[in-house]
């Protein structure tokens, strides 16, 4: 299940269904991002290309599954007007076993952050800028080259 | 006709998330040449293509990629999600 959305979602409540529609995994790992409210951030507004946003987490949803041997993996990313503390994201994913579980969300979000067309504007009390891309993040995604 | 879309600081300096262009341009970067003399505010978006990424047809590319029977082009900055 990959959904990009604008509402919010209830983490236990995906993270239930998810583990319910598993069957033979032996390990899950759920990974969330929310907004972190430091230096005065009132909150975020994540912009995304719409015709691309589906094929391309789609894309790395096949490479994790074939690369781990991943029995399943889910994709919840928001879009829109986000304020401090909420939910921006989720990954879940299944595996025999626990390594390949934890590999293949952390290669999920590697490939979310950098390589999935969202873009994050921060909001603060005097004015907005968008976030910067990291060098660290193309760093972490060449550890799975 | 090409549709050329734009996002985040790209769409703001340019003014549009939108456009279409009729160009001859045969590959990313003589589109880009083309699009950077529209007016100042193009030539802003495109001063410094570090700072840019482009997809094809929804496919992220290079600005050596060809434009053959492309039907949108996309520019925007690094991607930020997760």
């Amino acid at each position: 299940m990959i959904s990009v959305q604008s509402a919010p979602f209830d983490l236990g409540d995906i993270a239930n269904r998810f583990a319910a529609a598993q069957t033979g995994a032996g390990a899950i790992v759920t990974f969330s991002g929310v907004v972190r409210g430091d230096g005065g951030l009132i909150g975020l507004e994540i912009e995304h290309y719409p015709a691309m946003t589906l094929p391309a987490i789609e894309d790395m949803v096949s490479a994790a599954r074939a690369r781990f041997g991943l029995l399943d993996a889910w994709v919840i990313h928001r879009y829109g007007r986000l304020g401090v503390g909420e939910v921006i994201m989720m990954v879940a994913a299944s595996a025999s076993h626990r390594k390949d579980a934890f590999a293949g969300a952390e290669f999920l979000m590697d490939y979310l952050k950098s390589r999935a067309p969202f873009w994050k504007k921060e909001h603060r009390a005097d004015g907005t800028a968008w976030v910067a891309a990291k060098d660290s993040d193309e760093v972490s995604l060449t550890r799975w080259d | 006709m090409i549709t050329v879309v734009y996002f985040a600081w790209l769409r703001e300096r340019i003014g549009t998330g939108r456009e279409q262009i009729e160009t001859q341009a045969e590959t990313v970067s003589q589109l880009v040449a083309e699009l950077s003399a529209i007016d100042s505010y193009h030539a802003a978006a495109f001063a410094d293509l570090r700072a840019v990424r482009v997809a094809v047809d929804q496919v992220l590319t290079d600005f050596d990629a060809k434009l053959v029977a492309a039907k949108e082009v996309a520019f925007f900055p690094p991607m930020t999600g997760g």
